[in-house]
């Protein structure tokens, strides 16, 4: 019973935090409409009902992450790196290469945590919808996760050898513009957009508390200056993934001209 | 009769939900068993959280569907008929500006940030001027989202072509690393992620593809989208700055 009680108080915060973030476009929306358009909302009954299914959703689901995943996922992070788990006994040395269960860790909890993400689904169903067909939304949310996958595992990668961050969004800006040159112009757009979408409720805590246990579990480390990079690197590499894919399809049906 | 369409409908929306959570729960009891194998923690909160996501992405995709797409559509639409530029711009940073001040994950960087710098003895360490460094981080950050839905929405009118800016601004990115402050940067080019909220980009989104839909020769699918984009690009620029300008 008094667990329940707990649940219900937990809710009730997170359901009042979210309507907190949602205020503030609620209000610049009500004002356009009846100060600058003059207009009543059309159909309004279903928009509002659809805004309360959007609280309401994103509450239980931020709730279900704090109560589930978050705590799991810092759990496995901290296990994963422990000297014990590696298996070097004191003193020794430890590798970059001995960090390998790490970077398959962050490779596979990018890829599902991405697939989950409610920001990605929105654009990949709007992508759908406007591309008439062309753009499977499930199609783009796998190869958005597959970036997202090599993002964390290069970004643990740098964490563990301590590399400075820029060099890496250099050559990452670098692909990027070479690949732009070379893919279909209808493409683009999504791919820059599916760079922004990825990093968002689910993604963005569980990659932050991963990039602040690792850089403190590696000896040499400094939370305070290799904690940070991994958001930037999920927000790089699915740009290459779509752009890839765009090229790959492109190509594709050149070939079966 | 009716109750029956309702009820296919949301099973149909629960079975989607289901599968997109499955990856992360294939990967957490992967781990959990084969790797590390240990007993698993609190599995009654676990999968009591993991069924409080899957009802929550159900009812935001439906709402998504009911509420937040049409009415950013609506509005897009009807602000370019109206013709005043001027309300729109106005429209835009503010939809930028008001949906990343609040933005919970950008709250908890910027207070993270001014401790850290604060402790690198870059700034004072005293509570106001830690304060102030944090308030003027999220200014600046939501400022830039804000300017940066208003190029992007100045692109779709104009029609300029999406990679000239977004290649610009890598540029542009490149260009203040070399000169910024190291503490910095990391946190620069990570402020670039943060910002995008779960409910702003549902809502930029529409307002993109509205308006490449409202107006003539300009095509959703190439113009519409790109918004986010910018969104992501120009704080980090700013971010940079920010630290110039500080340190």
């Amino acid at each position: 019973m008094a667990v329940m009680i707990n649940y219900f108080t937990d809710f009730v915060l997170v359901l009042f935090y979210t309507l907190r973030d949602v205020l503030p476009i609620l209000i610049l929306i009500i004002f356009f409409q009846l100060v600058v358009l003059k207009q009543p909302i059309p159909h309004l009954k279903r928009v509002i009902l659809g805004g309360v299914y959007v609280v309401l959703g994103l509450a239980l689901f931020l709730m279900g992450l704090e109560k589930a995943l978050f705590p799991v996922g810092e759990i496995m992070a901290v296990q994963l790196s422990d000297p014990v788990f590696i298996g070097v006994s004191e003193g020794e040395q430890i590798m970059w290469w001995d960090y390998y269960w790490i970077y398959i860790f962050a490779a596979f909890i990018g890829f599902s945590t991405t697939i989950a993400e409610p920001s990605l689904i929105a654009v990949a169903l709007k992508a759908g919808e406007v591309s008439v067909g062309t753009i499977k939304p499930l199609g783009l949310r796998i190869t958005v996760a597959i970036g997202v996958a090599f993002a964390l595992a290069v970004g643990t990668f740098r964490i563990v050898t301590g590399t400075p961050l820029f060099i890496y969004i250099l050559v990452g800006y670098l692909i990027v513009i070479i690949q732009t040159i070379f893919t279909p112009k209808k493409f683009i757009a999504i791919a820059y957009d599916s760079g922004g979408v990825t990093t968002s409720t689910v993604t963005v805590p569980i990659v932050a508390a991963l990039g602040l246990g690792l850089s403190s579990a590696v000896p040499g480390r400094n939370p305070a200056i290799d904690g940070f990079g991994l958001i930037a690197f999920a927000s790089l590499f699915p740009i290459i993934t779509v752009l890839g894919y765009a090229q790959f399809m492109d190509l594709k049906t050149r070939f079966q001209k | 009769m009716r109750y029956k369409k309702y009820v296919i409908v949301i099973l149909k929306k629960l079975g989607t939900a289901i599968t997109d959570l499955v990856p992360i729960i294939v990967v957490v009891v992967f781990f959990q068993s084969v790797v590390i194998r240990q007993p698993f923690p609190q599995i009654g909160e676990v999968i009591f959280g993991i069924l409080l996501v899957i009802v929550g992405l159900m009812l935001f995709v439906a709402g998504l569907e009911m509420g937040l797409f049409p009415i950013g559509e609506e509005m897009a639409y009807a602000l370019a008929k109206k013709g005043s530029l001027l309300w729109l711009i106005i429209f835009s940073f503010a939809l930028g500006f008001s949906t990343t001040i609040a933005e919970p994950a950008l709250i908890a960087v910027a207070k993270e940030a001014s401790i850290i710098s604060s402790d690198a003895g870059l700034i004072e360490n005293s509570e106001k001027v830690m304060g102030l460094y944090a308030m003027g981080l999220r200014l600046t950050v939501a400022f830039s989202v804000g300017l940066a839905i208003v190029i992007g929405v100045l692109r779709i009118l104009k029609g300029w072509p999406l990679y000239y800016l977004i290649i610009g601004g890598y540029i542009l990115v490149m260009l203040m690393t070399i000169i910024a402050p190291d503490e910095i940067i990391g946190l620069a080019y990570d402020a670039g992620g943060v910002t995008t909220s779960t409910i702003t980009v549902p809502l930029v989104a529409a307002l993109g593809v509205g308006l490449a839909t409202a107006i003539k020769g300009r095509s959703p699918l190439t113009d519409g989208f790109g918004l986010i984009a910018f969104a992501s690009l120009l704080p980090i620029i700013f971010v940079m700055a920010y630290g110039l300008f500080w340190f």
